[in-house]
């Protein structure tokens, strides 16, 4: 409790890998709840006890794949209600998950647990640089209301940049 | 031509070959060439109506003849006569068929009943109400179904009683699916129907459990929601139930019962997900459970699954004291999580609702617990949010072994703490 300021936690985590449960990394961070106004995201300060793995090969093999697609992408419903998520897709989904991370980042208070539940609707813009963009349609749930709320993300990246976020 | 005079006299009745009544398949073994001519010539005879299943062409080789029922004693004579051997493969060629047919039934009916629903699916509220009838005649020595009353949109709710006799005798009541997007529940529910049918008579602890104690199974308790989820929304998780005054559709079930009703946790905005409803027991789905738990009588522990998030609660939700068997139900329930984790390391955090997820009024356990069911307990199945409500069906049927270790850890103790 920090008067006049907000409530500050303090976090010992452990990353691990979605796609190599073996892959770890030790991490603390600090989370500093802002008081009174709801509309400051929550500042955050991190270290990573280690390094995160490279992902060049996998990331330079989704880049190439889209960028030589005859027509932009567009797809729905990932997950579809099966909970089926199809080889081309995944790495869609991947991204969504990294974007939908900074959305909730931006949008959540002490009160509430976002989590992504489904991207509705994926379509891929066309840019003449060499970033690759997607405008994204998603479904968060917050676990506290219980509500599925509709969100519009637009996402950039290439590899080695990083994801970009504009809501 | 003696021979030629018999054969006509046994002109018969042409046969309708649909049936082979009486029909008899001889094997007849010529020795020498002069009896292999004679059985050309009865092979000509076309009145007969024999049929060579071998033709007679060389004496070393038996003739297998089907004779037609008419037929059967003249030509035996006509044999005999004229001391040509012959012996009787079938007796009775009909008796043979039917009993073809029967086998052939029977496999398929094997078939069928070793369970064409693929429990590692998600399916439509038909298919998981076909498959409870399905359970209900297999197991009928242990299962029946029963009608607790009508969903808003009238669908019957159907519960499967598992009883070994008895009248009235304590009882487990297990449900499922009250929030319908939670798909992973209903289809948990339909595994453990089938492995609780099953391990009967097998396995010595759920044996002993139902020796001593009913079952009773909701799989889906919200069927309004559910098809809604297959048809328009797939995060619907409320009723279908029209609140008056506002174009929003549905109530929250687990806002709806009456422990601490319309207070904190739950919203009194029909356009919300938590709406508790207008007032306590509003919604038809949970007044049925309530009128069928109040009218037992003898209910001894009240189990609930939800998903998502892994985790195993007791009451309170509507206050954030503890219950006063806090204690005990909190050893339980870690070791129910321990029995979970057993199986495949998933694993469930114990606790009460309020200390645990979030304040939230007006839930099914909290409602039973303070009726006096004091085994109660609400489960989040898997995942912890990597996919939520859509968790792959691959993961069905392992989210329901293990869930099934965890209530029956529960269960066991049941059996062995009357109160």
């Amino acid at each position: 409790d920090i008067d006049g300021v907000g409530h500050k936690y303090h976090l010992e985590l452990v990353l691990e890998d979605v796609l190599d449960r073996d892959a770890t990394v030790n991490c603390t961070a600090e989370v500093l709840y802002h008081l009174g106004n709801q509309n400051i995201a929550p500042d955050v300060q991190f270290t990573l006890e280690g390094e995160l793995k490279n992902t060049d090969d996998a990331d330079n093999i989704f880049y190439n794949r889209i960028k030589s697609l005859e027509k932009e992408l567009v797809a729905e419903n990932i997950p579809d209600s099966h909970g089926n998520v199809s080889p081309e897709m995944e790495p869609i989904r991947l991204l969504a998950w990294v974007a939908s991370g900074y959305v909730i980042w931006q949008n959540s208070t002490e009160n509430t647990k976002f989590q992504l539940a489904q991207i509705k609707r994926v379509k891929q813009v066309k840019r003449s640089d060499e970033y690759l963009e997607f405008d994204y349609m998603i479904l968060l749930h917050e676990m506290v209301s219980q509500e599925v709320i509709p969100w519009q993300m637009t996402v950039l990246w290439r590899p080695q940049h990083g994801v970009q976020v504009t809501q | 031509m003696k021979l030629i005079w018999i054969f006509s006299a046994l002109f018969g009745a042409s046969l309708c070959l649909e049936t082979f009544v009486g029909h008899q398949v001889l094997r007849i073994m010529t020795r020498n060439e002069e009896e292999v001519k004679k059985l050309q010539l009865l092979e000509s005879l076309e009145h007969l109506e024999l049929d060579f299943w071998r033709n007679p062409s060389s004496p070393a080789l038996p003739v297998d003849v089907r004779i037609p029922a008419n037929s059967v004693q003249g030509v035996k004579s006509v044999l005999e006569a004229c001391g040509i051997e012959y012996s009787i493969l079938i007796e009775d060629l009909q008796v043979v068929l039917d009993k073809e047919k029967q086998d052939m039934a029977c496999s398929q009916q094997r078939d069928r009943s070793s369970n064409l629903f693929n429990y590692g699916t998600y399916h439509t509220l038909d298919s998981i109400y076909a498959e409870l009838d399905h359970l209900a005649s297999e197991y009928s020595n242990l299962v029946s179904k029963l009608q607790i009353g009508e969903s808003y949109e009238k669908r019957p709710l159907y519960v499967l009683k598992f009883s070994t006799g008895g009248s009235r005798r304590p009882a487990i009541w297990i449900d499922a699916g009250i929030h319908s997007r939670e798909w992973v529940t209903q289809a948990s529910a339909i595994w453990i129907a089938k492995k609780i049918a099953s391990d009967y008579g097998k396995d010595p602890s759920i044996t002993s459990l139902l020796d001593k104690m009913d079952v009773f199974l909701l799989a889906v308790t919200n069927p309004d929601g559910y098809v809604y989820t297959h048809t328009t929304n797939r995060m619907w998780r409320k009723t279908r139930s029209k609140n008056q005054g506002s174009r929003c559709v549905g109530v929250d079930p687990n806002r709806n019962w009456d422990a601490g009703f319309g207070g904190p946790g739950a919203s009194s905005n029909p356009c919300s997900d938590s709406y508790h409803g207008p007032s306590a027991n509003s919604e038809v789905e949970v007044k049925s459970v309530v009128d069928f738990i109040k009218n037992h009588g003898n209910i001894r522990a009240f189990l609930t699954l939800h998903s998502y998030s892994q985790l195993l609660m007791y009451p309170y939700g509507y206050k954030c004291t503890e219950p006063a068997d806090y204690a005990e139900l909190d050893a339980l329930g870690k070791a129910a999580a321990s029995s979970i984790r057993s199986l495949y390391g998933t694993t469930f955090t114990v606790g009460s609702i309020c200390t645990t997820i979030y304040q939230a009024s007006g839930g099914s356990i909290d409602w039973s617990y303070d009726y006096g069911i004091k085994y109660s307990f609400a489960f989040e199945l898997r995942d912890t949010g990597r996919y939520g409500f859509l968790l792959p069906a691959n993961q069905i049927i392992p989210a329901a072994e293990e869930t099934w270790l965890g209530l029956k850890t529960i269960m066991e103790h049941v059996r062995d703490n009357s109160y």
